[in-house]
């Protein structure tokens, strides 16, 4: 059975940069655990000469000629931020206090 | 005959063509049975009356110059909300999109605009095209036009919904693990996903790269052809929309309507379909595979073992792409933004917070699976195997197309369960996928037919039908045939009580 605690999904959920409240993380936590219990038996399907598939078509890069074409204007990009101020997005600070 | 809404895409096509309605009429007809009907259904999320009638006058000025834009130029349409419409709000039934508006138009709606189709408004879905009973929306749920206790599939249950109730004669869903198809089933109407790649992304709120596929939704299986014309093809915007030109599927469509598929070898996957179905699905399944082996069909029995680990590799590849797409949702470029309560937050404060605030107990599940499968330690055991079982089941499709044309099974394991049946229980859940995520895995066309309402409750169920990628017009010939032979037995189509 796999499990995964609460403070293994705290971690997680502060890498994926969501803050959980303790009522999520106790609700969470063991559904997670049933879902991953659900799938590890893929672990032991394929041997080690398969390859991966990443993707159904085998990819190629596309390119194009590098020349100017119509694309939104600043004011159109910009105009679904919360917040924006000449011409930019406008943030909070990104830095730490000691920073 | 007045009620336009009963009509099917190619009925209107004709009507507006022969001159005896107009789009605006068809429209605002539309429009008036979405008024009536879609309070307790909530198939939209956000009607556009002005702007689909102005659509429509400009459709009808287009055919009284004598030049109409298309075939369906004229037919009102209805857009799962997960696509980007310029001036139309955009939300993928998530709170943190709420109020967002595009800037621009997903191909695909630059597309119906382009061929004249009046875009009557947005449908409700799962929130992110995370589920499959639409529940998971943040706008609260879409109801079944069959029976109003019961879910209407997801993700596009609202897109089914209101193709079903004939709120829209056509749709737009997409499909990364049956988002299409099962809502289709479950709903009494088809679905079809295309081979991954024929139809453009750009513009689609992105779920799964790899796996997400937009697609039609309508109440006949010519229709899906009519529309999939409209929207399919190579797009300079998506790197991987494909440059091959596939086969025409009205054709497709109007040659299996004739009911014959002498010649045609169809293959029952042995794998799809045994435990875990319910009985008047698998009844209704069998019998449709009778009518095909009535109308000339070689019918076998195709093995393809690895689709028993289908769910579990869809669900860790899927939480995976996931995870990193949705880090989009950073409340900096677009959506809300909460700032916490504390001072001087920092932008990555505001990010935890507003996604917190922003996302449902589902997106999170899965950003959480995804970051898990994706971290080090664990990405060997979990993603990579799952992507070695995707070229597993790749395999199993590749064998199997060597010894047949097509291959079927239920579209979906059961009927249209409750809501709230399974809102709290992900892996039950999951399970309704079954049979539909092996061709997302694999890129290859799959549609859903009805197959006619499930003895024990009365509900419809749907048949599949798979193809190798790029052969989706074997996928419109056998569903259109299937489609022509129950109807004769029904004396029509089935539809819900009204």
């Amino acid at each position: 059975m796999a499990q995964i605690s609460a403070d293994e999904v705290r971690h997680l959920a502060d890498l994926a940069r969501i803050d959980l409240s303790d009522a999520e993380l106790e609700h969470l936590a063991p559904q997670l655990s049933v879902i991953l219990d659900s799938v590890a038996s893929i672990s032991e399907v394929a041997s080690d000469d398969v390859p991966p598939t990443s993707h159904p078509l085998p990819l190629t890069n596309v390119f194009r000629e590098d020349v100017v074409t119509p694309s939104l204007t600043p004011e159109e990009a910009l105009s679904g931020a919360p917040d924006a101020q000449e011409q930019r997005f406008a943030v909070p600070r990104i830095l730490g206090d000691e920073q | 005959m007045s009620d336009w809404t009963r009509r099917t895409a190619a009925e209107l096509a004709d009507a507006l063509a022969d001159g005896s309605t107009t789009s605006v009429e068809l429209t605002r007809a539309h429009l008036d049975r979405i008024s009536a009907v879609d309070g307790p259904i909530h198939a939209f999320l956000h009607v556009d009356a002005e702007g689909a009638l102005a659509q429509a006058e400009a459709s009808d000025a287009r055919r009284a110059a004598g030049t109409p834009a298309s075939a369906l130029d004229g037919v009102p349409i209805a857009v799962k909300d997960v696509l980007a419409t310029k001036g139309l709000p955009t939300t993928c039934g998530s709170r943190i999109l709420e109020g967002w508006v595009p800037p621009y138009d997903a191909t695909v709606v630059a597309r119906l605009r382009e061929a004249g189709l009046p875009i009557l408004g947005k449908t409700n879905m799962d929130e992110f095209a995370m589920g499959s009973s639409t529940e998971h929306s943040a706008y609260g749920p879409t109801r079944n036009p069959w029976d109003h206790d019961r879910i209407p599939g997801g993700s596009g249950g609202g897109s089914a919904a209101a193709v079903a109730s004939f709120e829209a004669p056509l749709a737009i869903g997409t499909d990364t693990g049956g988002s299409i198809r099962q809502p289709g089933a479950v709903t009494g109407t088809v679905g079809v996903k295309p081979t991954y790649g024929a139809v453009s992304r750009y513009g689609l709120v992105a779920l799964a790269n790899s796996l997400d596929q937009a697609g039609p939704v309508t109440r006949t299986v010519l229709d899906a052809a009519l529309l999939q014309q409209v929207i399919g093809g190579h797009d300079p915007l998506d790197s991987t929309s494909t440059t091959e030109v596939l086969a025409d599927p009205v054709e497709a469509a109007r040659l299996g309507a004739t009911g014959d598929l002498t010649g045609l070898r169809v293959g029952v996957v042995a794998e799809l379909g045994g435990e875990g179905y319910q009985a008047g699905v698998r009844q209704r399944f069998d019998e449709g595979v009778e009518l095909l082996r009535g109308a000339g069909a070689e019918v076998v029995e195709v093995s393809c073992p690895s689709f028993v680990h289908a769910l579990a590799a869809y669900y860790l590849i899927l939480p995976a792409e996931a995870s990193s797409n949705l880090a989009r949702f950073d409340a900096m470029r677009y959506g809300i933004r909460v700032m916490p309560e504390q001072d001087s937050p920092s932008a990555e404060d505001v990010m935890r917070a507003t996604r917190d605030a922003g996302f449902g107990d589902e997106v999170k599940r899965r950003i959480i699976l995804g970051t898990y499968a994706l971290s080090s330690g664990y990405y060997d055991a979990y993603y990579g195997q799952a992507q070695k079982v995707r070229t597993l089941i790749s395999r199993d499709f590749a064998a199997a197309f060597e010894q047949v044309d097509v291959l079927v099974s239920p579209t979906a394991p059961t009927t249209a369960f409750r809501l709230g049946e399974k809102l709290d229980d992900p892996v039950a859940m999951y399970l309704n996928d079954l049979a539909t995520i092996p061709a997302n895995l694999a890129g290859v066309p799959g549609i859903s037919v009805p197959a006619g309402l499930a003895p024990e409750d009365g509900l419809p169920v749907g048949f599949q039908v798979l193809a190798p990628a790029l052969a989706d017009d074997r996928c419109y010939r056998v569903g259109a045939a299937l489609e022509a032979l129950l109807q004769q037995q029904w004396g029509g189509p089935q539809t819900p009580p009204e």
